[in-house]
């Protein structure tokens, strides 16, 4: 039976949540005899080579790029796991859904104190996804089926998560885990 | 002005002596002459009283009639409970804001008038009603909504929009009201003839545990709504240790679609008077409070007056009807707008002059309540009871109702019927018959207990009105054949994530999520699995929270659940693509659109 795929991406977010999953350290090794990544920036597979079990999404929803590609993931993934608190609730990158879209076009490109803009633009190519009115948490967007808390999950919290889910286990996460504070 | 300011608050403080527990009535009385309590009142307040200013601050920013900003001298405040707006409040605040040419939450550019929303006011029988400024206008049409507004700009003067009196002690000088009382059914308890001064009088020729004990044994129970037993509660206020009791009276019929109190306290203010006065003497206390809901500002006079009648007469005061020893005397203490301040807790913190924050229990008012001493808070409509249990003794009393809830109970019908009013039946008696009492046979559904109590369906017409089936503190709600049930439960969430105190998170959060939720399922986005969200979210916010109203505001969306469940399956569908049907990528991406100057072509394509 050919291995179960994983695709990852990184949204919103830090890439922070990424680094988490590679902080598995050896057990990387055991992981890849588990699974296959597909899309991912792990391997830098840009697109979907079919379908998937397991997508984790880093990341709240920013730009329409953000929804383009977690509707994208939707559509090819059986179960999909926010990672991180960016995932899960927006995140610092939300931070900004108090403050009009305006001002912070306006913060970034004309009026921050570190900014040299002579041509007074706000930078308008076509390349450039369009911001959302305000940070989404992936739910609000699409279904999600699972949050892992943490800003990161550290490593221990996403494999267990990860095995138990591939091995088709309850997840177990001790307290220790998923405590914050 | 400034001056002005400072020597104003320095008087004010003083005529309360000074006194941190009378913020209230400091920061109401700085209101009243300034129009709102200013930063530099409230630095000046907290300076005369020794106090930090945020204590102040906090106090101010809790109630919702007092204000920060200055804002008309004539403020309207517009009821846009469920009821009234079934009665048209949204056209008639579209008239208000049309002759006055501002928006509801704002002010006149001239600074005269201010035009805003209020939850229930007590004045849903006669719907849509209004305060405008302490004056109550009722049965608002869009016309008259014009002329209101038309004569406050020609004299500012809300007493003279009063062109009609109300009946019975609305049309007392004192009073001077167009609130009509519409008693429709009177029963064998409340609306007796009643003889001033016989109950106390009985009542002191026997010892306080005397009393204690023909108040249990006329197994009365707290007409509020929860239900406990009178004289058991009064029994452990008198077992509490302590070196002074006190009397609450609560009088802040807040809860939506409730307005027998009322009634109540301009037909037999003497009754509730006397069954304090009879409280004091069984649990051994010198000092009463009513606490008057803000929107009844109207009545504080008149109030104020029977109170004094009563001193002269010597059934308030030293020696009470030459009993040696026995003192008793009551003050009205006005609240200011806080739904949350008819919880018996918040009640009592509003009084010690503190936001209306319910207190953690135990310790229960009864052991440690206001000002930590022990305390009796009761129900306007309990203390009437108890005055009459006196008046013909405890017997008289059981032989009516039922078993487990003697006596009669002061129902507040509103909504659609014929007859919307104050109905005093019997315990026991069969929703069914209430509703032909009151000209409703069509209803489809009763919201029983206002906001707080539940959705009743057509079904269940025959549960009865009792402590055991329907319990209820007298508010029946009724929605005719045109209703739409849910769109009625979401206005109660509105109303409940308005009122949360905020201070367990279940509440202020789940409240929000629970409406919001509910809202998409009414906008058609709905899934089934939101029905299981509900239904677990409400339980977490009965569950989680402190006081009743977080125990009590996922209600209208539990009981709509359980009774309207056809409502409900016939709105949400399965959906399989996996997409949150709420989020809208277009509207998400307008802002960007428009401020970057391109169409999105993911959002169009």
């Amino acid at each position: 039976m050919a291995k179960p795929k994983v695709a990852t991406t990184s949204l919103a977010g830090c890439f922070g949540c990424h680094m988490s999953v590679l902080d598995i350290d050896d057990r990387i090794l055991k992981l890849i005899e588990l699974v296959q990544f597909d899309k991912s920036p792990i391997d830098d597979i840009k697109k979907f080579t079919g379908r998937c079990a397991i997508g984790l999404i880093e990341g709240g929803c920013c730009n329409e790029e953000n929804v383009r590609v977690l509707q994208d993931f939707r559509a090819h993934c059986d179960i999909l796991i926010s990672v991180g608190d960016c995932a899960t609730m927006g995140g610092i990158p939300a931070l900004r859904n108090m403050v009009p879209l305006q001002e912070c076009y306006e913060e970034a490109y004309l009026k921050g104190p570190t900014v040299h803009n002579p041509a007074r633009q706000i930078p308008n190519d076509p390349e450039l996804p369009l911001l959302l009115d305000k940070v989404y948490p992936c739910d609000e967007v699409v279904k999600i089926d699972y949050h892992l808390p943490g800003c990161p999950p550290s490593a221990d919290t996403i494999w267990e998560a990860l095995v138990a889910l591939l091995t088709d286990k309850p997840v177990q996460l001790p307290y220790e885990l998923v405590k914050y504070d | 002005m400034s001056d002005n300011l400072a020597a104003s608050v320095r008087e004010i403080c003083k005529a309360n002596g000074g006194d941190r527990t009378r913020l209230m009535d400091i920061v109401r009385a700085v209101q009243a002459k300034f129009g709102c309590v200013s930063g530099p009142a409230m630095e000046m307040i907290a300076q005369e009283l020794k106090v930090h200013r945020v204590e102040v601050h906090g106090m101010v920013s809790f109630y919702s009639f007092l204000s920060e900003q200055p804002k008309g001298k004539v403020t309207i405040r517009l009821c846009n409970d469920l009821v009234d707006q079934m009665a048209g409040a949204a056209e008639v605040g579209q008239a208000f804001e049309d002759e006055l040419g501002i928006k509801v939450g704002q002010t006149t550019p001239d600074g005269k008038i201010a035009l805003e929303y209020t939850a229930c006011i007590g004045m849903c029988d006669q719907a849509p009603a209004a305060l405008v400024n302490d004056v109550v206008v009722t049965e608002l049409s869009t016309d008259s909504a014009r002329r209101i507004v038309r004569e406050l700009r020609k004299h500012m003067d809300p007493a003279r929009l009063v062109t009609r009196l109300g009946d019975g002690n609305n049309a007392h000088e004192l009073v001077h009201a167009m609130v009509l009382n519409n008693i429709r059914v009177k029963g064998s308890l409340i609306f007796t003839p009643t003889n001033r001064g016989e109950a106390i009088r009985k009542a002191l020729g026997i010892t306080p545990a005397e009393v204690i004990r023909a108040v249990k044994t006329s197994r009365l129970r707290g007409r509020g709504g929860a239900g406990f037993p009178t004289g058991l509660k009064w029994e452990f206020t008198r077992a509490a240790p302590g070196e002074r009791r006190y009397i609450l009276c609560n009088a802040d019929e807040g809860e939506p679609g409730t307005f027998k109190d009322r009634v109540i306290l301009t037909e037999l203010p003497d009754r509730v008077f006397a069954g304090m006065t009879i409280a004091g003497y069984a649990v051994g206390a010198e000092e009463g409070i009513v606490y008057l809901r803000g929107e009844y500002a109207y009545l504080r006079k008149y109030l104020e007056h029977t109170l004094q009648e009563r001193r002269k007469d010597n059934l308030l005061g030293r020696n009470i009807l030459g009993k040696q020893g026995f003192n008793f005397d009551i003050r009205i203490q006005m609240g200011a707008g806080a739904y949350v301040c008819g919880e018996e807790t918040a009640l009592i913190s509003s009084c010690e002059g503190l936001r209306g924050d319910p207190k953690t229990r135990p310790p229960f008012p009864a052991q440690k309540g206001y000002l930590g001493c022990p305390s009796v808070v009761n129900n306007v409509e309990t203390f009437a009871c108890v005055t009459k249990i006196l008046e013909q003794g405890p017997a008289t009393f059981c032989e009516i109702g039922s078993q487990g809830s003697p006596g009669t109970k002061l129902l507040s019908i509103s909504g659609d019927c014929k007859s919307p009013g104050v109905f005093e039946v019997p315990f026991g008696i069969k929703l069914s018959e209430v509703l032909k009492l009151c000209g409703a046979e069509d209803a489809i559904a009763v919201q029983v207990g206002g906001a707080s109590g539940q959705m009743v369906a057509r079904e269940e017409f025959g549960r009865t009105i009792c402590y055991d089936d329907l319990a209820t503190g007298g508010a029946l709600m009724v929605l005719g054949p045109e209703r739409n049930v849910l769109e009625a439960a979401e206005k109660f969430m509105d109303f409940f994530v308005e009122e949360s105190c905020g201070y367990c998170t279940p509440c202020r959060v789940g409240n929000v999520l629970l409406r919001n939720r509910l809202a998409r399922i009414l906008a058609g986005d709905g899934e089934p699995s939101d029905l299981d969200y509900l239904n677990d979210l409400g339980q977490t916010v009965k569950i989680m929270s402190r006081c009743g109203l977080g125990q009590t505001s996922a209600n209208p969306i539990l009981t709509t659940l359980k009774n309207f469940r056809p409502a409900y399956n016939a709105l949400v569908k399965k959906r399989t693509d996996g997409l949150q049907p709420a989020f809208d990528l277009r509207t998400a991406v307008a802002d960007a659109e428009r401020v970057i100057g391109r169409k999105s072509e993911h959002a169009h394509a």
